[in-house]
């Protein structure tokens, strides 16, 4: 990475200095409102692919709201705008041809609670292939069901209960069956909102493990509060502050040495 | 009498919570005065309890009391037999009264003279006596609670346990009465079963499979063959009838509605559409019944003819399809609200695996809300199942045993109110039977609200 020795105005969103090649999600000019608020102001960023991206920044400061403009979950809030360009694969996602259901099952999704379904755990994993048409047979089906819990490092603890309900498991068990069910649709990109937030530390230890398995098969965009976790799972990191992307590049120039005052102001604590 | 106690009851207890606060209040202000453990409030509403406990319960031990003494003095001046004849006892009661009233008729006999006045003056002592401990007793439990005024009472503590007892007491009310209705209708559902002195009752199992309704014909006592009157297997059938109808046509449309309001229709139509449904179920089924009968049967019988078809004048269709139309709002206002509060994450999660509206919906959002579904319709049915107005005006009498729509049918709630309606005679096993279709009628609807409870109590929670 290379630094430049004049930093960039504090005022100006940055931008990157030439776009990445091999970028998969790249997002341009993108503008967010919900109804006056202004939460995302000209965000301009690449996310490379088979790696882990991670969003940091003060809460409130948008990385939800940037996050969710990725899979077009905005989408479901009425007084939610996005404008802008977002191209994953260099298609635009905001193209009005595009079917928004066949975007949300090439990026998947994680949420801050755990959300299973209220139903068995083999449902829940298998409710994505079963609405995409995924699995030809029941045994294509119980296939993807169990190569998805075993890749999200949670068959060895179910596999004698996939009939139980997926609500009866723990927290943690219950974030790694939100990920099996999100690569059970084997998307290309997995986006997490705070996956961790809500898990104690031995069950934020491996899905962090998971994350970083999972890096060499997906793109990775993980929303996280903890500096540690943006330092130890992701190899990029983009700083966002009140709706503003004010820096992003490779996690390690970013935590040992970032252009931006704002930035080694709050990955070292003095606010956020 | 009951003036004068209740408004010296009234004084006494505003003069009870001056005192006891204004006790609390100069002990507050005392320029050594610890601080209060309860507010002087509380000391004032404390006073005031404990003058109006005592004196409520002298009230209602006392006045029965004296209406008996004086009721009993006033028979000494009659022979032994009269008094223990109850209709001759209730007409002397009331001549005794009009004799007292000054509205008695013609010349009374000196033993009604006699026990009239002596009816009167018993019970004016005795309401002297009854007022007199009243205040006594409220005073002197004023007093106790007074002289214990101290810094450190509890005066709200104790008037806590005042408002449990009271709260406790309400509840025991509405409890008590339930159980005494219960048991006052299976009291009389037994009799109408097993007392011996019954002409023309059937047995329980002629009562439960018996396929023949004709409850007048017991009456003729001169008809040797009663016994398959009281069959109540056709009434069955006809309930069972008019609620499938109902249910069919309420539970789609209700469900359909839910959905769309809670998923579909933006904010602006659900905050318009939503309370209009709801007037639906404020309409009063009287009027709905009107409309059964006066509208939608005839042309019902219309359109039947039309097709060729033999459409009874008082169909289970038409009452079925405006009970249905009644218990709409119970179906889609509570399925509504369950769908709404389905978490959004779950929606979330659908939606993020790339599921339509319509998937969320069937997969995730209606199996999530189906407690509250059933139970939704569990409600409806029971409503549908006790509404007696629409089937007494659309449904007819006439006990058919058929499961055609197009024929009529009558109900239990129908033959309860046929029966009841202009009969004098309490003690016939036609009167009786309102009884047992009222216990009936009231187990299933239980056993309905059971399922209900057990259906729900299976799923809830899943989602939290
Ligand atoms: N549904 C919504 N309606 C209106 N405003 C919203 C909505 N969602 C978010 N916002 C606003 O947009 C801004 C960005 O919110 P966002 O949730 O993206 O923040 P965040 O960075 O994810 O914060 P956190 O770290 O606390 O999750 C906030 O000011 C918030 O108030
Ligand atoms: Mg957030």
């Amino acid at each position: 990475m290379d630094m430049t020795t004049q930093g960039i105005p504090t005022a100006q969103p940055y931008v990157p200095a030439k776009p990445a090649t091999a970028a998969k999600v790249v997002a341009r000019n993108v503008n967010v409102h919900y109804g006056e608020k202004h939460a995302i102001k000209d965000v301009n960023v690449d996310v490379p692919d088979q790696a882990v991206m991670a969003f940091i920044g003060p809460s409130g400061c948008g990385k939800s709201t940037f996050l969710r403009c990725i899979n077009r979950m905005n989408d479901t809030i009425p007084i939610c705008r996005v404008s802008g360009k977002i191209e994953i694969d260099s298609r635009d996602i905001y193209d009005p041809s595009l079917d928004v259901v066949q975007l949300r099952a090439r990026v998947g999704m994680v949420f801050q609670k755990p959300n299973p379904f209220p139903k068995s755990i083999y449902e829940n994993v298998a409710y994505g292939p079963r609405i995409h048409g995924l699995a030809k047979s029941k045994t294509d089906l119980d296939e993807i069901v169990t190569m998805s819990l075993q890749k999200a490092g949670l068959f060895n603890e179910v596999k004698d209960r996939l009939n139980d309900s997926g609500t009866g498991l723990s927290g943690g068990q219950q974030q790694r069956l939100c990920i099996a069910r999100a690569i059970a649709v084997s998307p290309d990109i997995i986006l997490m909102d705070e996956p961790c937030s809500a898990l104690d530390p031995i069950a934020t230890a491996r899905i962090e493990e998971l994350i970083d398995e999972l890096r060499s098969n997906f793109c990775i965009i993980i929303v996280t509060h903890s500096m540690q976790q943006a330092a130890r799972v992701s190899q990029r990191t983009a700083f966002f502050h009140l709706g503003v992307l004010v820096e992003e590049g490779e996690t390690e120039a970013i935590f040992t040495n970032p252009r931006e005052e704002r930035t080694r102001d709050y990955i070292t604590g003095r606010f956020g | 009498m009951t003036a004068i106690y209740f408004i010296t009851l009234v004084f006494l207890v505003a003069a009870g919570y001056f005192l006891a606060s204004q006790r609390a209040k100069v002990l507050r202000a005392a320029p050594n005065g610890a601080a209060l453990h309860s507010l002087p409030t509380y000391h004032g509403l404390l006073g005031a309890v404990a003058l109006f406990v005592p004196m409520l319960i002298v009230y209602a031990i006392g006045t029965p009391v004296v209406k008996m003494l004086a009721t009993t003095n006033a028979f000494s001046f009659f022979p032994s037999e009269l008094a223990s004849d109850p209709l001759q006892r209730g007409v002397i009661l009331r001549d005794v009264g009009n004799i007292i009233d000054g509205r008695y008729q013609g010349d009374p006999s000196a033993a009604l003279r006699d026990a009239a006045a002596s009816y009167s003056s018993t019970f004016s002592a005795g309401r002297l006596i009854v007022l007199g401990t009243g205040v006594v007793l409220g005073l002197a439990s004023l007093f106790l609670v007074l002289s214990r005024i101290s810094p450190a009472f509890r005066a709200r503590n104790l008037f806590e346990r005042f408002v449990i007892a009271v709260l406790i007491l309400c509840a025991l009310v509405a409890i008590l009465t339930t159980v005494g209705i219960v048991f006052s209708v299976m009291w009389e559902t037994y009799r109408f079963f097993f007392d011996p002195a019954l002409k023309g009752r059937p047995t329980v199992a002629q009562f439960l499979f018996g396929t023949e309704w004709n409850p007048q014909a017991a009456l003729r006592a001169d008809q040797g063959e009663i016994r398959t009157a009281f069959g109540f297997i056709p009434l069955l059938t006809g309930t069972l009838l008019i609620t499938l109808i109902a249910i069919v046509v309420a539970g789609p449309l209700g469900l359909f509605a839910a959905i769309y309001l809670s998923e579909y229709a933006t904010p602006r139509f659900r905050a318009f559409a939503k309370p209009i449904l709801e007037i639906l179920a404020g309409i009063p089924t009287v009027v709905l019944g009107f409309f059964a009968a006066l509208t939608v049967a005839p042309y019902i019988r219309g359109w039947g003819e039309g097709l060729g078809l033999d459409v009874a004048s008082e169909s289970a269709l038409a009452a079925g399809l405006v009970m249905g139309m009644m218990i709409i709002p119970f179906i889609s206002s509570l399925s509504d609200d369950v769908i709404n509060s389905v978490p959004q994450s779950l929606r979330d999660g659908a939606y993020a695996l790339g599921a339509t509206k319509s998937e969320t919906i069937k997969k995730v959002i209606l199996p999530a809300a189906l407690p509250g579904i059933v139970s939704a319709f569990m409600l409806a049915i029971s409503r549908a199942i006790g509404e007696t107005m629409i089937v007494v005006m659309a449904a007819g009498l006439a006990a058919n045993l058929t499961f055609n729509p197009l024929d009529a049918v009558t109900t239990i709630t129908v033959q309860i109110k046929t029966i009841l309606v202009g009969d004098q005679e309490f003690d016939s096993a036609k009167t009786l039977a309102a009884f047992a279709l009222g216990f009936v009628l009231f187990f299933v609807t239980l056993m309905l609200n059971i399922i209900a409870q057990q259906i729900v109590r299976r799923y809830r929670e899943q989602y939290d």
